[in-house]
């Protein structure tokens, strides 16, 4: 389905709504009352294929603003569905449940917590973003009246909070892990409950690293959110800065100069590149597979070498700009850096040939942890987690941006959906990812302009990216002043996050940290 | 199996000298922008600061290590630029009042404990680095531990969110002493970014007395190991403001 045969069938399905085409930013925007709300996101959703990609919640002056915004192959582009209510009425139906998108369910609760907007017929409201034990009910830090100065300073966790139990055999108990536990390991909260040897049910509490990264952005300057965009989980601190940038970019109609693009394109694959390096490490790790996780440890440290050389940053800080990058690289550094990038490729191929024949290793990856295609579907994922379950969407090529349809690459997808599936992913990924590099690189000119003019005007605008762990959307209301009104960031791992209790269910104890590491996640990009 | 013993050995040894002797490679570390003499520039390029790292006297510029946050604002994209220092040795002692360094029983045994108080991932990134075979942080009787019954150091990254507050300070309770705490990175010791808000102490020290500071954004792996040897006593404390430098890079 194209853009012009959605409008088509979106006016004829619902009379009086409006379906507007953009045809500078190929989006489509569909405003429509409450009463058809759940309706168009279900036909999106479960009949044109869209996946959804999160919830936008605005304050206006007088009325809400709530933004959905899903997105779909090549021609379908992206649909943003409006629908707006007075701010005094807070209620919306839940698309989570009514249109069963259990990829909104967590966008929603989000919503809840730091908006006070309530989701009728939704089941679970309460205790995600705003833990339960350390806020008080009634405070909502997103809303345009609130006071981060006000009396809530200080307040701390209570110390006797204590895990739920909802497994009632004989026998049963929970154990709870974290938020502190392992040994390098970010903070997160799980609650296993089990009779013995296997996990029933798993429970993951998120959110102890709120650090209200929204909330901040707001009133800032274009460039001071930018450090917050590539700060906030800074292992892929390019796709991030680069999502809030091309958001940036749209708002204020500039055009970024074709080596910028370029370049652009060459760092985001290189920190792929080094990301699914540590990936791989970390699988390696939790098998206890000791000269396996040697080598790569040692490949993730020579890449973070070669990025460090590059762009005087070890996780490439301090490149981007709005409107293109704050210093220019020369060619030559980026075909050295090429070349070592191609070297670095060669010796994970030599690492994944040894894996695959070493059984002591893919007995605990194989069928563990398993995320069925129907489930990457329903809960859009992304990233290697959704590809590995035969879910490939992938945003350098379903909604290409900064000029990666003048490059050539395949998007690596397997079928099984088990923790085998995704390594391999990885793999493929890594080898595509140097193939981009080494077209980047031949595609330099000699020298060039890197950065156009932005001058910060209002307005809003999605920007978005293939980050290494998924689709990364950030959007961006920029006020009169140029200053940030509005900044919603919807990153991978809050959409995979939301899965992995699925996939860590019916399997043992043992299998856990394999589980996790094989999906990637990351706590401060899901916390934010 | 045999072929992962051959495929280990066959990689040799790339473990730096480092503390023995300096670490030369490319890319080891982001470096430190260096203070200097910028005359009627330098009010301007103070003002290109997001974090207040810089301050101007008279024309002179110094940095405060323990707030930047390697945006490169004061070296790219402006005419009269500081210099960068590609150095590592960054661990300082802590603000107010710092113990000792924990002396002799540990210079050659200390377990430490890592804990993640808000974290963007790349200090933890850069600590798991110190496990690598480049820097193998064992072979200087540094050990990881899980627990906090076995630790002797505390490392913290991240600039303490409320909701970490309680597992922070229960963790520091639940050590043995004599124990010493590391503040690593710029979030840990200013709250970088995200300086002192609503949901975040703004740094370690606001909630336990912080011993050894390690500066960076992230600090890469060779100044955590610094800040560690500070922390046992192997290496002295540097400084966490710059030097006057005799002149900035035209």
């Amino acid at each position: 389905m194209n853009r012009s045969e959605l409008k088509n069938e979106i006016e004829r399905a619902w009379p009086g709504v409006q379906c507007r085409l953009d045809a500078a930013s190929g989006a489509s925007e569909v405003a429509c009352e409450r009463a058809v709300l759940v309706d168009v996101c279900r036909r999106l959703f479960h009949e044109w294929g869209f996946g959804f990609a999160g919830l936008i919640v605005e304050e206006g002056a007088e009325a809400w603003l709530l933004r959905y915004v899903f997105y779909g192959e090549r021609d379908a582009g992206r649909v943003c569905v409006l629908v707006s209510g007075p701010l005094a009425e807070q209620v919306f139906p839940s698309i989570a449940v009514k249109a069963r998108i259990p990829a909104a369910d967590w966008h929603e609760r989000e919503a809840e917590d730091l908006f006070g907007v309530r989701f009728e017929g939704h089941p679970r409201l309460g205790d995600f973003v705003l833990h339960d034990d350390a806020w008080q009910e009634g405070v909502e830090p997103m809303r345009r009246g609130f006071d981060p100065e006000a009396a809530l300073r200080n307040r701390l966790p209570h110390p006797d909070w204590r895990p739920r139990r909802i497994v009632q055999e004989a026998g049963a108990f929970v154990m709870p892990v974290g938020p502190k536990f392992s040994g390098v390991a970010e903070s997160v909260h799980f609650e296993l409950e089990t009779v013995g040897e296997d996990v029933i049910r798993s429970w993951t509490r998120l959110f102890y690293k709120w650090r209200a990264v929204e909330k901040l952005a707001e009133g800032k300057t274009i460039d001071d959110a930018l450090l917050l965009a590539e700060r906030f989980a800074a292992t892929t601190a390019f796709a991030h800065g680069l999502a809030f940038c091309q958001a940036v970019e749209t708002v204020a109609g500039a055009e970024t100069p074709a080596r910028a693009r370029i370049l652009r394109v060459f760092l985001a694959e290189l920190e792929r590149l080094r990301q699914h390096a540590g990936a791989i490490r970390e699988i390696c790790e939790s098998t206890a597979l000791a000269v396996a996780n040697s080598q790569a440890a040692m490949l993730e440290e020579e890449l973070l070498r070669v990025s460090g050389e590059l762009s005087g940053h070890r996780y490439l800080f301090g490149l981007l700009a709005p409107g293109g990058l704050l210093a220019d690289l020369p060619t030559q550094a980026c075909r050295t850096a090429q070349r070592e990038a191609s070297a670095a490729v060669a010796r994970l191929d030599e690492l994944e040939r040894r894996l695959t024949i070493s059984s002591s290793f893919l007995d605990r990856i194989e069928e563990v942890g398993i995320i069925r295609p129907h489930t990457a579907r329903s809960y859009s994922l992304v990233g290697p987690v959704a590809r590995a379950s035969a879910f490939a969407r992938d945003l350098r090529r379903a909604q290409p941006y900064s000029g990666y349809d003048e490059f050539e690459f395949e998007v690596p997808s397997e079928e099984e959906g088990d923790g085998y599936a995704r390594l391999r992913v990885l793999f493929a990924e890594a080898r595509q990812s140097v193939r981009i590099m080494e077209q980047a690189a031949r595609a330099l000119g000699e020298g060039g302009d890197v950065r156009a003019p932005v001058t910060p005007c209002a307005g809003a605008a999605l920007g978005w990216a293939e980050a290494p762990r998924g689709a990364t959307f950030h959007w961006v209301r920029l006020d009169q002043a140029g200053r940030i009104g509005r900044y919603r960031v919807m990153t991978p791992s809050f959409a995979n996050w939301h899965s992995f209790h699925l996939a860590a269910e019916k399997f043992a104890f043992q299998d856990f940290p394999i589980i996790l590491s094989t999906f990637d996640l990351s706590v401060a990009e899901n916390d934010r | 199996m045999s072929q992962w013993v051959i495929r280990g050995l066959r990689s040799g040894i790339v473990t730096t000298a480092y503390p023995r002797s300096a670490e030369t490679a490319a890319g080891v570390t982001p470096g430190l922008p260096v203070g200097g003499e910028l005359g009627a520039q330098a009010a301007a390029l103070v003002q290109r600061c997001p974090v207040h790292a810089l301050q101007e006297a008279g024309g002179r510029v110094s940095v405060d290590y323990r707030r930047c946050v390697h945006c490169f604002r004061c070296a790219r994209g402006v005419d009269s630029a500081l210099a960068w220092q590609q150095s590592y040795e960054w661990g300082s002692r802590g603000e107010a009042a710092p113990q000792d360094s924990l002396g002799d029983p540990f210079r050659r045994s200390a377990h430490i404990l890592v804990v993640d108080a808000g974290d963007c991932g790349a200090c933890l990134n850069e600590v798991k680095q110190l496990n690598n075979p480049y820097y193998n942080m064992h072979r200087l009787g540094f050990f990881i531990t899980p627990t906090p019954r076995h630790a002797d150091v505390l490392l913290v990254v991240g600039p303490v969110t409320d909701h970490m507050r309680v597992a922070l300070k229960k963790i520091y309770d639940a050590m043995p002493t004599p124990k010493r705490v590391v503040a690593v990175g710029a979030c840990a010791l200013t709250g970088g970014v995200f300086a002192d808000s609503f949901v975040s102490a703004g740094g370690v020290h606001q909630v336990l007395p912080v011993d050894v500071e390690v500066p960076g954004n992230p600090p890469p792996p060779l100044a955590i190991l610094h800040g560690l040897l500070v922390a046992v006593g192997r290496k002295p404390a540097a400084s966490s403001t710059s030097v006057h430098a005799a002149a900035g890079r035209p």
